[in-house]
């Protein structure tokens, strides 16, 4: 049998799945989104003009790159100790990277909270020790959505980057180094070079996750610092205004879509070769 | 090439390595001349890339001293030796252009905008990679990548170039050009050159000194002729190339001319350069075959065991009447007529072309 025809074979099971379990329900809130409550392309126009949906759309964007900037920082870094660190420092790192992930987004979202709101731990020492005389509004803001976010993501970016830094041939750097090349040197123009392609790649998983988050900003921002998705729950379980909800989620699968594609073609992240 | 002033004297002292509590490198003293070519030659294992390693800076001895120029080098870190080094697999910055990797080296040294494309261009043009400079590796051939390799390892004139196994990826024809680049490199700059290989071939060819390793020890130092025809012990001698070992008894004399006896035969033994012993070795190419037992020189009476042929060459396995194996090879053409297995012959060779082990 030749390979195409026995990989469609293997993989048939699956995309039948995933037809059932996504693309049809997705077809539904297509329809939706032109047909209620009546036909044609209003709630597109509501979404693309109205302030209110605007503005949410405009914090999803800032938040998810901000969130995706300190993601890539943050993940490097650990990145760079994982891979490149003593044993000690290895083990560390990877439970440090572990353990979060055993524990659900939920439990990690109220323990945020149990830090940073203003009864929490970091407010409550902070005013024992008489640094602040008011608590700091370190919650219930985009603060404390970027905070738990960041948490949240940081493995994402640190997978592909940690990638990308195994896959490099140790010769390299030490043939810089033999060449005189100091730290710094090394580490901007031969060591982050070469390790860019796990960073791009990371910066789009860790971007596209942050599009469709719900439960952190949900809890950490306190309804205060809607996202895109809490804006799709408000519109069908509170306000209601299903037309509206079903054309924001097609918009926001446009995006995540689009980038996906991008992930794929343009930019073939080391990690998800 | 104004490379010459800076070449560097290096001095090995007693080096050991261990890792663990396995030694890879035991008591191992050499001295580097000022332009020299050495190669370290030995089989795999034997510790020639853990030397280099300790040669570079990027691995501290665990025993012994290195010195640069009469300096004591020994805790100085790989970047501040500055040795140029071309690792098997080249190990180029594949996110760079030939020429930016050539360049490099320089920008570390912040040498000035100009000298550094002036000198990128001269390298460019030394190793004959015109017109492929803007190219970044993956888009140049082996042997391409390799003179990158070579010219950035140049570019930066440094004092000692080291080399491991650089030509190990190439195939037959690109190889032998890439040697005789190497030479003329080697010539035109004046630097020190250390070069490892597992091709003794290659060894021979390329290098004014050959060191030999084997098990982290160094078995002899000496110039290319010199440990072929003089090797220093048995190792040296299996190691390279065929060898002939004749076991002796009786052997008495001096250096100049000794006499023994093999297989109740007479041997002479002129020039040996060495005090008479149990074994005798000769190279076989300058072992013939004889129908009749030759009249002048050394001569052993052999039937042929087996005969393999090898296109233009063809190799005899012999035995003696004692069992002593002996392997001979020569042009096919000059196979005398009806030789086959069990064919009984004599086997002669020259006095002078014997040596002690
Ligand atoms: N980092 C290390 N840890 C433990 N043992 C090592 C290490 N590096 C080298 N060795 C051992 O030291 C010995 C010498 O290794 P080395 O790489 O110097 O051999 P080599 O002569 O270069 O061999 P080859 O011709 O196969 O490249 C080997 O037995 C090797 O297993
Ligand atoms: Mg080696």
């Amino acid at each position: 049998m030749p390979s195409f025809a026995r990989h469609a074979l293997m993989l048939g099971p699956l995309l039948l799945f995933l037809a059932l379990a996504y693309a049809l329900p997705f077809l539904g809130v297509l329809e939706w989104s032109v047909t209620l409550p009546r036909p044609g392309l209003g709630q597109y126009r509501t979404a693309l003009s109205d302030p209110l949906v605007l503005s949410v759309f405009l914090r999803t964007l800032r938040i998810c790159l901000t969130v995706t900037a300190l993601s890539l920082v943050g993940g490097y870094v650990i990145a760079l100790l994982w891979v490149r660190g003593g044993p000690l420092t290895r083990a560390l790192t990877e439970l440090c990277i572990l353990i979060p992930f055993w524990i659900s987004v939920l439990t990690r979202a109220f323990g945020w909270l149990a830090l940073l709101s203003t009864k929490g731990i970091i407010n409550v020492w902070l005013e024992r020790l008489g640094l602040i005389s008011d608590p700091l509004a370190l919650v219930r803001n985009e603060f404390g959505v970027v905070v738990g976010m960041t948490h949240y993501l940081i493995p994402f970016a640190v997978f592909p980057i940690a990638s990308a830094m195994r896959g490099l041939d140790e010769r390299v750097l030490m043939a810089a180094r033999g060449m005189g090349a100091g730290r710094a040197r090394l580490f901007w123009t031969v060591f982050l070079p070469m390790t860019v392609s796990g960073v791009l790649g990371a910066a789009l998983l860790v971007f596209v996750f942050a599009l469709g988050f719900f439960v952190t900003p949900a809890i950490l921002g306190g309804g205060r610092s809607v996202m895109v998705a809490e804006l799709i729950y408000l519109n069908i379980f509170q306000i209601p205004n299903w037309g509206l909800a079903a054309a924001i989620s097609v918009i926001l699968m446009a995006a995540v879509g689009l980038l996906g594609v991008v992930m794929l073609r343009v930019i073939r992240p080391a990690g998800l070769r | 090439m104004a490379t010459a002033r800076r070449a560097a004297e290096i001095g090995a002292e007693g080096i050991g390595k261990m890792f663990g509590p396995f030694a890879a490198l035991t008591d191992v003293s050499l001295k580097v001349g000022r332009g020299e070519f050495l190669t370290l030659l030995g089989p795999s294992g034997s510790g020639k890339t853990t030397f280099l390693m300790i040669l570079s800076g990027f691995e501290r001895p665990t025993a012994g001293r290195l010195t640069l120029d009469g300096r004591d080098v020994t805790a100085t870190p790989a970047e501040a030796r500055a040795f140029g080094m071309v690792f098997q697999g080249y190990a180029l910055f594949p996110h760079m252009t030939a020429a930016q990797n050539i360049a490099f080296p320089l920008r570390v040294q912040k040498r000035s905008e100009t000298e550094i494309r002036r000198r990128v261009e001269q390298m460019v043009e030394m190793v004959g990679l015109a017109g492929h400079a803007h190219k970044r590796p993956a888009g140049l051939s082996g042997g391409q990548q390799q003179r990158v390799a070579l010219a950035r390892a140049l570019a930066y004139e440094p004092p000692v170039l080291l080399l491991d196994e650089p030509f190990s990826a190439l195939d037959k024809n690109l190889r032998g050009q890439m040697q005789d680049e190497v030479r003329r490199l080697h010539r035109e700059t004046g630097t020190t050159f250390i070069f490892v290989t597992h091709d003794q071939s290659e060894a021979l060819a390329l290098s004014s000194r050959v060191a030999i390793f084997d098990h982290g020890r160094l078995q002899q130092i000496a110039p290319p002729r010199e440990v072929y025809e003089r090797p220093a012990n048995r190792f040296v001698a299996e190691f390279l190339g065929d060898i002939n070992l004749l076991p002796l008894e009786g052997a008495e004399g001096g250096v100049a001319l000794a006499t023994a006896r093999c297989e109740g035969h007479a041997v002479r033994v002129a020039d040996a350069g060495r005090a008479p012993s149990g074994l005798l070795a000769v190279r076989p190419e300058y072992m013939r075959l004889c129908p009749l037992r030759p009249v002048d020189g050394n001569a052993l009476p052999v039937r042929v065991a087996d005969i393999t042929y090898l296109g233009a060459q063809s190799r005899l396995a012999l035995r003696t009447p004692g069992g002593t194996p002996l392997t001979l090879q020569l042009a096919t053409a000059d196979l005398p007529a009806g030789l086959g297995p069990d064919s009984a012959l004599w086997v002669g060779w020259p006095e002078d072309r014997g040596f002690f082990l």
